[in-house]
């Protein structure tokens, strides 16, 4: 595919997968190469040793940021991904391990000493554990906090708000209340796979009963004499508009000329008796 | 006994016995740049240690991304760095357009790279000046500022609003600029900047205060810098010639003659005096694009992904539907991951942008430049007394609205 954008045009030498597909053996789980970009994803464990290869070996100088992704549908639900820049060889690559939330991941810090940081907001926002690392404190979040909002399962209101009170002259937590429900704008056209769940929707699907109601024989049909003779009772009180019934009143003139349609012929009126329910249906 | 001893070997002890003690920098401190505090080990007047706590700005941009479009996600990024809201917008889009690989017009590309080099002039103005103060000169500042309201002017006439823009659309750029505005910022940068610029940094440059302030304070290495993830003016400063926009060019930055200002001695009077020449570069760019800038359309005429002409959709209904598609379902982008630098005004400002092909944004990380200079703060400060805290943390050229996200 021919590039049309203008992003930043870096170096992706020909051969540059095949030369570190080879440099990291069997560290190695995949690598990718998608728009423009060389990704490869190694094993969890050896994350140090595959990065340390780059690193000294192929001109890997510089550790621009480490971010943390949430799958919460995989066996590893988490995956890190370490951006990798090579001042000297102008090139860019993404490294990546997947991991989980008992499985730690090997720590960095001792390749790179901005890896402190990186590591601590992975951690923070996922709870993605870093063996190794020996400040693995909370950064961004406040004093305290609990649980990993950027998990996908966190929810975007999160679960305490905090304001000053007046009354005891400090900073107070509470869980949280809106004031009006939180508005998911879902746009996703219908057509194409959005999956909305609207209230009642979850008695279309009911679970299958263990004793399915079956008819066998013609008695469980509920047909036979009883029901025909229910059936041919006249429910309304009158026959269905009647020829004699009350006042006849012409059609309106028709608002355009339509030849092709017969004049309407004849009285056909609906009474009140017709349309109504008999008597002693009535409350 | 051994603790007396201890004592008394330690170097700042003269007649009196003195022990480490710590204080709070911030987080409410008018040379914290924001809401910073730094939790500072201290030996008399020397630094010892300094542990930053950051965050007390985090608002969650990058959930909030996840739960909006990639249209309204976009406003997010002015929000960041609100010193320079353009420069943010930027690597988003880009990262937008490097996934749907969407072909932006010259004249669109022509006015992201001017008014991103604005946005430079814009952010430079407010760290020059907030630097010159921490370490206490008043008028600098003041003039710079001056300078800094005539950027405002230019990008309220650009975008509607002076900070705020969401002016970058994924395609090109909002709307086209009037002819008079070009002109204006021509003559601006001609006259008004260079001149008034030109006479605050004469009060600063040479000024016996300003270099023993500044000079050799928190001198940090080649390697040091490398290793510590440093970018933009700091790894300049350090003497290494790398910038994105010459390196890794985007938009029309190939054709751009400017130089990168290198330092020497990697202290913070280096950084300074990199944002200072820096300045006068970006002039030199924005003086390119006027010249080379031609006429034409500022949008991607793929109206998949940027709206119709509102004349248009008076008249078309094909264009009635796609404004409304995008303005509510938004584009679909397809499925993968990229990770997208440019060389914002305070360094490398990175999007690593996950799309799972629906209509939001898988997941957005944000790269701040930040980060890394922070977290270098505490090696960088180390032995140095502590009104030089200010003076290493205004040559770091710090916002938080981006570190905390």
């Amino acid at each position: 595919m021919a590039v049309l954008h203008s992003a930043p045009r870096f170096r992706l030498i020909d051969g540059l997968k095949a030369a570190l597909t080879q440099a990291l053996d069997d560290h190695l789980v995949e690598a990718d190469e998608e728009h423009g970009e060389l990704l490869l994803t190694v094993k969890r464990d050896s994350i140090e040793d595959a990065l340390r290869i780059l690193r000294d070996n192929h001109d890997y100088q510089q550790l621009m940021e480490i971010a943390g992704v949430d799958y919460p549908s995989r066996a590893e639900r988490f995956e890190v991904v370490y951006m990798l820049l090579s001042l000297t060889s102008n090139s860019r690559i993404m490294v990546k391990c997947t991991a989980s939330e008992d499985t730690p991941v090997p720590t960095v810090t001792t390749l790179w000493p901005n890896a402190g940081w990186l590591e601590r907001e992975v951690f923070d926002m996922y709870g993605v554990l870093f063996s190794g690392n020996t400040d693995l404190r909370r950064i961004l979040t406040d004093y305290g906090f609990e649980g990993h909002p950027f998990r996908k399962d966190f929810p975007l209101t999160g679960y305490h708000e905090l304001r000053y009170s007046e009354d005891e002259k400090r900073v107070v937590y509470e869980p949280v209340e809106l004031a009006q429900d939180l508005r998911q704008f879902d746009f996703m056209s219908p057509w194409e796979g959005a999956d909305y769940v609207l209230p009642g929707d979850e008695k279309a699907d009911t679970p299958p009963v263990d004793d399915p109601k079956t008819t066998e024989s013609p008695k469980q049909t509920g047909a036979g004499a009883k029901a025909d003779a229910k059936a041919a009772e006249k429910v309304s009180a009158d026959a269905p508009a009647g020829k004699d019934g009350g006042e006849a009143t012409d059609a309106p003139e028709p608002t355009e000329d339509r030849h092709a349609r017969a004049k309407r012929e004849g009285k056909a009126t609906d009474t009140a008796e017709a349309t109504e329910p008999r008597k002693k249906d009535r409350p | 006994m051994s603790h007396a001893m201890h004592l008394e070997e330690s170097p700042t002890t003269g007649d009196e016995v003195i022990t480490n003690y710590t204080i709070n920098f911030g987080p409410q401190h008018p040379a914290a740049h924001g809401v910073l505090r730094m939790v500072m080990e201290l030996d008399g007047e020397i630094i010892e240690r300094i542990d930053p706590h950051v965050g007390l700005l985090h608002r969650g941009t990058e959930k909030l991304i996840e739960h909006k479009t990639y249209l309204q996600a976009l406003p997010y990024f002015d929000r960041l760095d609100y010193c320079s809201p353009l420069a943010q917008e930027y690597s988003y889009v880009l990262a937008i357009e490097k996934l749907l690989n969407v072909e932006v017009p010259e004249r669109g590309q022509y006015l992201r790279v001017l008014f991103a080099e604005l946005t430079r002039i814009c952010n430079h103005m407010l760290n020059i000046g907030a630097h010159v103060m921490d370490v206490g000169a008043m008028t600098p500042n003041l003039w710079v500022f001056e300078l800094r309201e005539d950027c405002m002017n230019f990008f309220e006439r650009a975008s509607g609003a002076r900070m705020h823009s969401a002016w970058f659309r994924p395609g090109g750029v909002h709307q086209d600029v009037p002819e008079k505005l070009l002109v204006d910022i021509g003559n601006w940068v001609d006259g008004r900047l260079q001149e008034l610029f030109g006479d605050a940094m004469s009060l600063v440059l040479d000024n016996r205060i300003f270099k023993q302030r500044n000079v050799d304070i928190a001198v940090v290495s080649k390697d040091d810098a490398v290793a510590w993830g440093f970018s933009g003016p700091m790894i300049r400063a350090a003497g290494i010639p790398w910038d994105l926009r010459k390196s890794q060019p985007y938009d029309v930055y190939d054709r751009m003659e400017f130089d990168i200002p290198v330092g020497t001695n990697s202290d913070c009077y280096d950084r300074f005096v990199v944002r200072v020449k820096e300045v006068y570069e970006s002039a030199k760019i924005i003086k390119q694009c006027l010249a080379q800038m031609p006429s034409g359309p500022i949008c991607s005429d793929d109206r998949k992904v940027s709206p119709p002409k509102r004349a248009e959709m008076k008249q078309s209904m094909e264009a009635l539907i796609h404004h409304f598609k995008l303005y509510t379902e938004g584009f679909h982008v397809p499925a993968g991951e990229v990770y997208v630098a440019t060389e914002s005004p305070k360094g490398e400002f990175g999007v690593y942008l996950v799309s799972d092909g629906s209509n939001k944004p898988y997941r957005c990380k944000i790269r701040p430049t930040a980060f890394s200079h922070l977290q270098a703060m505490d090696f960088m400060s180390k032995g140095h007394m502590l009104p030089d805290a200010t003076a290493i943390l205004g040559a770091i050229d710090v916002v938080f609205g981006e570190c905390d996200r």
